[in-house]
């Protein structure tokens, strides 16, 4: 009956060698338990404290689907299956050697079919580790992937566990050259190897006395890499898992933290590591430096010094340099912004979201980028421009520095009076925003927009004189005091209005509306995108369109609309209701790439560029096949890529239109 | 006491100020309808030749009917206190019906202290005198413009250009000068220590045929390649307004304006520049000026020759191409 | 080193002016007075100067709505005290102002005054040469750079064509600034309304107001448009074709 046997092959001659086992384990593991304890005791006794352990089943959940199963890093093929061949053959193995430890102590369990499935289990596992660890060498070392940190820790990791699967393979393969068991193909790579040792003819015994060896090499190998697993780059193995566990669950996406404070109520501006939370000091550790993050940043491929994976890494780095220090100086404490990490830096984020979407292990890159901007802006240190549009923006609520008696003078040609929703009820707020209100080059699509409102019959008004800026963009560049302040005013005003929900045309400040204002005290009230509002109103039969526009278009998603809230399928249904064609741009829905004007960039000077990311963007649209229209939902968007045309020589080839130009054509 | 107006010239390093022609011009005005002189005070040292060479035909002589000259070494250059007072001094003894003042570096530090001193009535930023002798001041970056009776029994005036051309202040004839002992100039409270030049530059705006200006709808430096870009194509240059410099934006080399250079090119294209007057009474020479801004308020409009209500952003480029076009074809 | 800043509030020339009914004044209902620009460069000097050679500096204003911010974002950059004067300034001119000021300012025995070296309503004078001949200090004009050293000041004043003039200044005296050496530098929101919990501003009443110096006013008014530039309308591709047209006339091109 086949059944597994405990140490095979091994002597007991100085006894039983499960003693000798399990005390080098347990060696080795108090080793790594200590090192790795040692270590993440920084993140706490560093850090701020922050409660991320409620909701315990959804985290659990979080786990399975995310460092179990792997979804997010299976999201690029080929290092997916790669990881995923690494990684699932370790948890296969790890579980084998529980049951192993169950059969040998407890319950022998693995005997007859239960056996053979188990070893047909583990074979197959481990020809996928082998083919996984085949492709990581290959990204390594003939590929040479950029954005992979090309060192030597990643090719000592990569050899530990390859030498630890092929040791495991080699000893089973062995004792079966040996064995030759009548179930032997249930083991097929190992019986596969085991031929090979059959045919250089040599004894049993010399098979043994190889086996033997390589079983000791094997355990020595697991003790080395669990040893060092805490200081190598192994470490993402325990601190990956913890950083998904600990996931952002108590905010949307859209909702930044408050600015923290001390005790005494004094507020904390993150200039030290010590101004950050724990999760943010887990989020240097967790970072496995698959830069992931680096290739989807729009700052990073316009050749600005932004890469989140550095920033995140040199948080690591701050923390083990800087950490032991901080715990024990009280005098001067190593400053985190402005020298591990520049202001420079910081300031290129456009805060669009990318890299958080894209992490597998959920690093907050963005939240930590706006926590340092806090301390920044405290500190006065910023662009001149910048410094403008925030004087701008505290003496007149919008960034151009025109009268707040001037943002609805766009209704001024309109013939049909656009309702006041200061003075009397309206079904629809419509918060309309700085861009579309003062810009003068968009406020014909305002305009327009308001006509396909009013032929929609929707119910809506305006605040006039009464908006300021919603303040999305004032918060990311981290001017939380105004940010309150605009808000206040923005709710005073809001409070005595009647409406049921409020739309707007612009995805900031849809953001901030529906995912800050009601953590901030205001009235919760739903918000909704225009093209939710048209798509709703298409789909009961309330909006019809007379005309078939037949266009080939392609669509952008908004940074703040799509990744941030989610609101794909809205805007793409009411494309093709007015009859056009959508080809979808190779980056889109939650990976598309940002036009560079958010996190306040479009108040900054440009700075040293190499090419700007609506450029990049535009490029991509054209290399589309006869796609004449570009169909954005947001004005900045509108103003970027406008721009961008005319740089790149595309006026004849590309058309930039928001989405209620091509709703009013069709209609 | 006498009833004429005085005019306190001003001149810097050997060169009149242009200022004082056209206070001169002001109260030629002032004095006919009064029936009263213009006399010309001039502080310095040596430099009485200022006030014009008898040369026939030639518009350089200070048009006054006399002049008033302190010569003293420490007036050779302006400092406030010593040029206050002897100011001080000569106007108490003379109660003038009104001082005229340049409402300059030199004219605003002394007319206010002035002023306190012997309890004078004050008009400031003075552009021109009408009927009936009342002052007409402009303030609020030139929008709003205040008139009144001009105030007794001396009233000290601070000009400002714009209301009359330097030649209606300039005359063929040099005036009589008498010189006028000068009080004692003991103990000084302010000193010149030296001069600093500008720094050159690699242009010279004043020299330029076409100027290509941007305030502070430029946005950011960045942007200012758009202006150099059609500056270069109409073979011109790149000059800015206060703000612009300020910023750093552009050197202090190109800055239009009160304190920096006057220009008079054939064709002035301001870009996004509102027209506050210490940029206008700079570029009131020019041939042509061409306004761009998107505020059709901007008193820049008052003194362009046309202009275009339209985002500077979405003209520079078009027209940048069309110039080159016209040129290359 | 005793520092004092003089601040004033002056129309903000990004609302329409209009003139009221008297004719003789600007119409307050739309009227949004904020700080003299050249009094905020004012306040950035004299912050710098405290930085590099130690010293208190205080703000005084007069009691106008809107002060209170003013004053104490000033305190968030960096002022030690700040003084209200309390009185009737409502239409004041610069002369009155002036006065007000000369009896507080004298009390602190300052060693230098700073205050912007004009504002755009200046009508009477500035209100600098005003204070600095209540006080008899010497006054100098048109500054972009100022140093301090034991009862003196080196001082870089402005001229035409970007010539400056460095003078030597015994002091106390009343300096007018044109712009401090960097431009007024940002303070968050969160910081002034932290100095609006922290900070007080002190109150000082000064018994009349005295106009006497300024001028009366028969009429005010808006400025002529007379001449009004040809305006160039259409697209801006349009709008570039006339302008080459011009060009052209001119010789340019």
């Amino acid at each position: 009956m086949p059944e597994r046997i405990d140490f095979w092959g091994i002597p007991f001659t100085w006894g039983s060698p499960a003693i000798f086992v399990y005390f080098l384990m347990a060696l080795a593991s108090t080793i790594l338990l200590v090192r790795f304890f040692l270590r993440a005791r920084l993140w706490w006794r560093v850090g701020r404290p922050e409660v991320r352990w409620d909701r315990v089943h959804i985290r659990l959940w979080c786990l399975i689907k995310y460092a179990i199963v792997q979804i997010k890093i299976l999201r690029q093929k080929f290092p997916g299956i790669m990881h995923v061949g690494l990684a699932w053959g370790f948890f296969i193995f790890f579980l084998g050697t529980a049951l192993a430890t169950i059969d040998s102590h407890f319950l022998k369990i693995l005997q007859g079919n239960l056996y053979l499935v188990y070893k047909f289990v583990l074979d197959t596992f481990t020809f996928l580790f082998l083919i996984g660890a085949g492709m990581a060498a290959y990204r390594r070392f003939i590929q040479r992937v950029r954005r992979l940190t090309l060192e030597s820790g990643f090719t000592w990791s990569l050899a530990l566990i390859t030498l630890i699967v092929v040791g495991g393979l080699f000893t089973e393969s062995l004792r079966l050259a040996v064995e030759k068991p009548a179930w032997a193909l249930w083991s097929p790579l190992g019986w596969l190897l085991a031929q090979a040792w059959i045919a250089t003819g040599a004894l049993d015994a010399t098979l043994m006395n190889w086996h033997l060896g390589i079983w000791i090499f094997h355990l020595l190998v697991v003790i080395l890499t669990l040893a060092t697993l805490p200081a190598g780059t192994l470490l993402h193995i325990l601190t990956g898992p913890l950083n998904v566990f600990f996931s952002k669950l108590d905010r949307p996406v859209g909702q930044l933290a408050p600015l923290p404070q001390t005790a005494n109520g004094e507020p904390l501006y993150a200039s030290t590591l010590r101004a950050l939370t724990w999760k943010q000091l887990l989020d240097g550790d967790a970072c496995t430096e698959c830069g992931r993050c680096q290739d989807v940043c729009p700052a990073f491929a316009a050749g600005k010094l932004l890469s989140p994976k550095q920033v995140i890494l040199s948080v690591r780095t701050a923390l083990h340099q800087d950490g032991q220090v901080l715990l024990n100086t009280v005098t001067k404490e190593p400053l985190l912004v402005g020298e591990k990490i520049t202001d420079d830096v910081l300031w290129s984020c456009t805060t669009c979201g990318a890299c958080v979407c894209e992490c597998p292990v959920f690093i907050e890159h963005v939240d930590s980028i706006v926590d340092m901007r806090r301390y920044l802006v405290i500190e006065g240190r910023m662009g001149t421009e910048l410094q403008g549009a925030l004087e701008n923006l505290g003496r007149y609520g919008n960034s151009f520095g025109q009268s707040e008696r001037m943002r609805a003078r766009w209704t001024q040609p309109i013939q049909h009076p656009i309702k006041d929703a200061r003075r009397e009820p309206v079904e629809y707020l419509w918060f309309v925003g700085d861009y579309a209100s003062y810009s003068p080059t968009l406020t014909d699509i305002t305009a327009m927009t308001a006509e396909v409102f009013r032929k929609a019959g929707l119910d809506f008004g305006i605040l006039y004189d009464a908006e300021r800026n919603a303040g999305n963009d004032v918060r990311r560049v981290g001017e939380e005091g105004l940010f309150e302040m605009l808000m206040e005013k923005n709710s005073v005003v809001l409070s005595k209005c009647t409406y049921k929900a409020i739309i707007t045309t612009d995805p900031h400040t849809y953001n901030t509306l529906k995912n800050e204002y009601p953590a901030n005290g205001v009235e919760r009230r739903p918000v909704l995108h225009y093209t939710e509002v048209l798509d709703q109103l298409i789909t009961t039969g309330k909006l019809k369109f007379s005309k078939n526009l037949g266009y080939k278009v392609t669509y952008h998603d908004p940074c703040y609309l799509g990744r941030y809230n989610g609101v794909y399928d809205a805007p793409r249904r009411v494309i093709e209701a007015t009859g056009c064609e959508l080809v979808e741009m190779p980056r889109h829905t939650d990976g598309s790439f940002c036009c560079g004007a958010g996190g306040g960039r479009i108040w900054m000077a440009e700075g040293e560029i190499q090419e700007r990311p609506s450029e990049i963007r535009i490029r991509e649209a054209v290399a589309l096949d006869s796609v004449t229209a570009f169909i954005v939902a947001c004005p900045k968007d509108v103003t970027m890529f406008r721009d961008a045309v005319k740089t790149t020589d595309n006026e004849s080839r590309l058309e930039v239109k928001d989405l209620a130009e091509l709703v009013h054509a069709a209609l | 006491m006498n009833q004429d107006i005085y005019v306190v010239i001003e001149h810097l390093r050997g060169q009149l100020a242009e200022i004082s022609f056209v206070m001169l011009a002001g109260a030629r005005e002032l004095a006919k309808g009064l029936g009263v002189d213009v006399v010309a005070v001039m502080l310095g040292h040596k430099a009485q030749g200022l006030a014009g060479n008898p040369s026939p035909g030639s518009l350089q002589c200070l048009a006054a009917d006399k002049v008033l000259s302190f010569d003293h070494p420490a007036l050779a250059d302006f400092t406030s206190d010593a040029y206050q007072i002897v100011l001080t001094d000569l106007i108490r003894k003379d109660q003038p019906r009104a001082v005229l003042f340049g409402s300059t570096s030199i004219g605003t530090d002394i007319a206010s202290l002035i002023s306190i001193k012997l309890g004078l009535p004050m008009v400031s930023s003075c552009r021109s005198f009408s009927a009936g002798g009342k002052f007409v001041s402009q303030i609020c970056g030139g929008k709003i413009m205040a008139e009144g009776d001009l105030p007794g029994p001396t009233a000290l005036v601070t000009m400002v250009p714009g209301g009359y051309k330097a030649e209606q202040g300039q005359s063929t004839q040099p005036p009589a000068i008498t010189e006028v002992e000068v009080p004692e100039l003991e103990s000084l409270r302010v000193t010149l220590v030296r001069y600093i030049e500008p720094e050159s530059g690699d242009v010279d705006i004043t020299k330029e045929a076409v100027l290509v200006s941007v305030g502070r709808g430029i946005q950011n430096q960045d942007n200012i390649v758009l202006a150099e870009e059609l500056a270069h194509a109409l073979g011109g240059s790149v000059s800015g307004s206060r703000p612009v410099i300020d910023q750093g934006w552009l050197a202090t080399s190109r800055l239009v304006g009160k304190s920096g250079k006057s220009v008079k090119p054939k064709i002035y294209l301001a870009l996004g520049i509102s027209g506050a007057p210490e940029h206008a009474e700079a570029i009131t020479d020019s041939d042509t000026i061409v306004a761009i801004n998107t505020d059709p308020a901007a008193p820049i409009f008052n003194i362009a020759k046309y202009g275009a209500e339209i985002d500077l952003f979405d003209l520079v480029e078009v027209l940048t191409a069309q110039v080159k076009a016209a040129k290359g074809g | 080193m005793n520092i004092i800043i003089l601040v004033k509030l002056v129309p903000d020339l990004v609302e329409e002016l209009i003139i009221d009914t008297s004719g003789v004044a600007l119409d307050t209902a739309w009227l949004r007075l904020i700080i003299n620009e050249f009094d905020d460069h004012a306040i950035e000097q004299g912050i710098l100067l405290k930085e590099r050679s130690g010293g208190v500096v205080t703000v005084v204003a007069p009691d106008i709505e809107g002060i209170d911010d003013v004053l104490f974002t000033a305190a968030a950059k960096g002022a030690d005290r700040l003084i209200k004067i309390k009185g009737d300034f409502g239409g004041v001119n610069n002369h009155a102002l002036a006065r007000a000021f000369s009896t507080a300012v004298k009390e602190l025995q300052p060693d230098l005054v700073l205050t912007g070296v004009q504002a755009n309503n200046d009508l009477d004078g500035s209100v600098g040469p005003l204070l600095a001949g209540c006080l008899e200090m010497p006054y100098i004009g048109y500054l972009s750079g100022v140093s301090v050293s034991e009862g003196k000041s080196k001082v870089r004043k402005e001229y035409p064509g970007g010539l400056i003039a460095e003078m030597d200044v015994t002091l106390p005296a009343v300096f007018g600034i044109q712009a401090a050496e960097q431009p007024p530098r940002y303070v968050a929101v969160s910081k002034v309304r932290q100095m609006m919990k922290t900070s007080t501003i002190e109150e000082q009443t000064v018994s009349g107001v005295d106009m006497v110096g300024g001028p009366k006013i028969g009429r005010m008014f808006q400025a002529q448009t007379g001449q009004r530039a040809t305006m160039l309308s259409g697209s801006p591709e349009e709008i570039a074709t006339r302008l080459v047209v011009i060009f052209k006339e001119h010789g340019v091109l």
